[in-house]
């Protein structure tokens, strides 16, 4: 992790210093256990200020859309197809961007370890395969596998897609295929017990939009539940066909989109699994088109694709 | 002020007897581990330990949607467009085991809510109806900073009755007529000892000592306010932001809201909605424009309301009392500790 700090640092300064970029986009220090802030760095010698180890889950691609001047940015795998992604979808150009390729070890599930830890946590040392978490009156050591963001334990993709320089060497992917039990299990359910299951998951929804506000794909100028003339979406808690309407249709506009970087879920307050629908469009669209978002910048999105062999048996 | 021990079984009986009498809200375990207030009278004592509830008891006040007329578009009835206040019944409600930062921050409140100018009838009412018995803070967090933010793990303001653990008991200080009323209603009534005072002043200072963190505003108020406004450290401040309602929505002392119309088929209703200034809508004038049309205006608007502008405006120190939530639930860790000590140096 050390390593890839410094070289992430030294990529960052010497680019800055070359004029090869305006800014680096990238993480500082949180003030929080497992906590990071994403930052900006004008100048050469604040490149020490950047940081990167399993607290980094946000997704940087989510401050590119609509810049201007040309940009350095931390990319992890997830966030790597996501600048493909807001590539291809005409929100930054390639030539902007100096992207530092960051190969992931995972990222560590903040609730996750809070939750087994039981009391506040006052330190978190992350080695490759441990973490050693200290609150005031103990200490544990937990296996970083057991640790880690669901959307991270299900990654098929840690290795940056598209890069131009890296900050660590590249790593075996898994050779896994994606199975999606996740996905399986609510699909067998009846109709009602699914409405059921979602109306609980969403019940305790705020509407605070974090989950929208996190993800990258979500650059509207005006979110439809922001509309106001025509108003589209009730905006009460009470109405709760309004808060399903939102996270629902939320989803479907990430359709063949989606990374699975896990932002949405890291971001809500409220702990709700919102990754359980884009889950399920990510599935779809690899069941029958075998589409996984953001791979590349050569292909058109999934939904503005049209091939005659595309999947068409739902036509009746 | 009076005294009273209440043990163990006359806490759980009290709990009882209030739920009978009073809609009493409590805090309840949540299966993540995280806190709400829930409508009850199971409370347990080993829970009383939490730190405090994720989302703030504002709303059993203030609700998120307060829904305050209602109307007919139907041309055949002859209340058609004439839009009626809904009544609403504020039932005597009571929360028990509020956290001391958090029943300060309805005085807070108070001062947007109640002026000699204006009157909001649905808060006011609604605080009326509700007495607040709070429970002294025993282990705060290191997020926590109230005691340089208006309050304190023993603060007393906005409480009725402030409730002290003392190993399986509790010690009770009735603080107001309502307090007497409620504690009456508990049985609450058994005379603590007379060495009680000692000891609560002993178990304040040990609770004060473990705030850990804190802030300084003293210079934010001196400050001219368009140089502050106008500072250059804004937009590298606020760049993390994603302009999400995350703090706005947990913090105790946000006040501000959003009035909407719904119809459904010919009724009306006319409701208000918590609202956050971090959201672009909030400010977007009917011509298109847009006052804090760019993210880092937002957020400098969150920090300048809380610790510049109500200062300037009651002077009466920030609009915070320190409970944390913002800096536990942040997203992208913008830490108000952080902004108010460059707001201030």
């Amino acid at each position: 992790m050390a390593e890839y700090i410094s070289k992430i640092q030294e990529i960052s300064k010497k680019i800055l210093q070359d004029g090869k970029v305006d800014i680096v986009i990238g993480f500082s220090d949180g003030s929080l256990p497992m906590a990071s802030r994403p930052c900006f760095i004008k100048s050469p010698e604040d490149t020490g200020k950047l940081i990167f180890d399993g607290n980094c889950g946000i997704n940087l691609a989510n401050y590119l859309t609509g810049k201007k001047e040309k940009i350095g940015i931390i990319a992890k795998g997830c966030d790597s197809r996501n600048i493909a992604q807001l590539i291809v979808e005409n929100k930054i150009k390639r030539e902007q961007l100096f992207i530092i390729g960051v190969p992931c070890f995972k990222m560590i599930d903040k609730r996750k370890t809070s939750l087994l830890f039981e009391e506040e946590i006052t330190q978190v040392t992350e080695s490759d395969d441990k973490i050693i978490v200290k609150g005031k009156n103990k200490e544990k050591t937990f296996n970083r596998e057991d640790m880690l963001q669901e959307n991270c334990i299900t990654c098929m993709h840690r290795n940056p897609v598209i890069y131009d320089e890296l900050a660590g060497e590249l790593i075996k992917e898994s050779d896994q295929k994606a199975e999606y039990e996740d996905v399986k299990k609510i699909e067998a359910m009846s109709s009602e017990d699914r409405w059921n299951h979602f109306s609980e998951m969403l019940s305790a929804c705020v509407r605070c939009y974090a989950c929208r506000d996190a993800c990258p794909l979500c650059y509207c100028p005006t979110c439809f539940v922001d509309e106001s003339s025509p108003q589209w979406v009730g905006k009460s808690a009470d109405n709760q066909i309004d808060v399903k309407t939102f996270h629902i249709l939320r989803a479907f506009h990430c359709a063949g989109r989606c990374t699975d970087c896990g932002a949405c879920e890291k971001a809500c307050p409220m702990g709700i699994k919102v990754r359980k629908f884009t889950r399920k469009l990510n599935s779809d669209a690899m069941r029958h088109y075998e589409w996984e978002a953001g791979l590349t910048t050569d292909k058109r999105p999934l939904l503005d694709n049209f091939r005659v062999n595309d999947y068409q048996d739902f036509i009746k | 002020m009076k005294l009273v021990s209440i043990n163990k079984e006359d806490f759980y009986a009290g709990a009882e007897k209030l739920y009978n009498s009073y809609k009493l809200y409590i805090p309840v375990k949540q299966e993540d581990n995280s806190y709400a207030f829930k409508n009850s009278d199971k409370i347990d004592i080993n829970n009383l330990t939490f730190l405090n509830t994720r989302l703030s008891p504002k709303s059993l006040v203030f609700p998120q949607t307060e829904k305050m007329f209602s109307y007919t578009t139907d041309t055949n009835s002859e209340d058609c467009n004439i839009i009626k206040p809904i009544n609403k019944e504020n039932l005597k409600q009571a929360i028990l085991g509020i956290r001391p930062c958090d029943s300060a921050s309805f005085g807070i409140v108070e001062k947007n809510f109640d002026t000699e100018e204006y009157k909001d009838p649905f808060w006011i009412n609604s605080y009326k109806a509700t007495t607040f018995i709070g429970l002294a803070c025993d282990n705060p967090d290191s997020t926590c900073f109230c005691t340089t933010a208006n309050s304190g793990p023993f603060d007393e303001k906005g409480l009725d009755i402030l409730l002290i653990t003392s190993g399986d008991s509790f010690i009770g200080k009735i603080l107001t007529k309502k307090g007497e009323e409620a504690a009456k209603i508990a049985g609450w009534t058994t005379e603590a000892p007379a060495d009680s005072v000692s000891a609560i002043e002993k178990q304040k200072k040990e609770a004060e000592s473990k705030i850990s963190s804190s802030i300084s505003t003293d210079k934010i108020k001196d400050k001219d306010t368009l140089e502050l406004y106008n500072a250059s450290f804004w937009e590298e401040e606020a760049f993390a932001c994603i302009n999400c309602g995350t703090c706005a929505y947990v913090c105790p002392t946000c006040w501000c809201f959003d009035i909407q119309d719904e119809i459904s088929d010919k009724k009306g209703i006319r409701m208000r909605n918590w609202d956050s200034c971090m959201f672009p809508l909030f400010t977007l004038h009917g011509s298109g424009h847009n006052p804090r049309d760019l993210k880092y205006q937002r957020a400098r608007q969150r920090f300048m309301h809380k610790l510049k502008y109500y200062q300037d405006k009651y002077q009466s120190g920030i609009q915070c009392v320190g409970c944390g939530r913002c800096i536990r639930l942040c997203p992208v860790n913008i830490d108000i500790r952080r902004i108010c000590d460059i707001m201030n140096s």
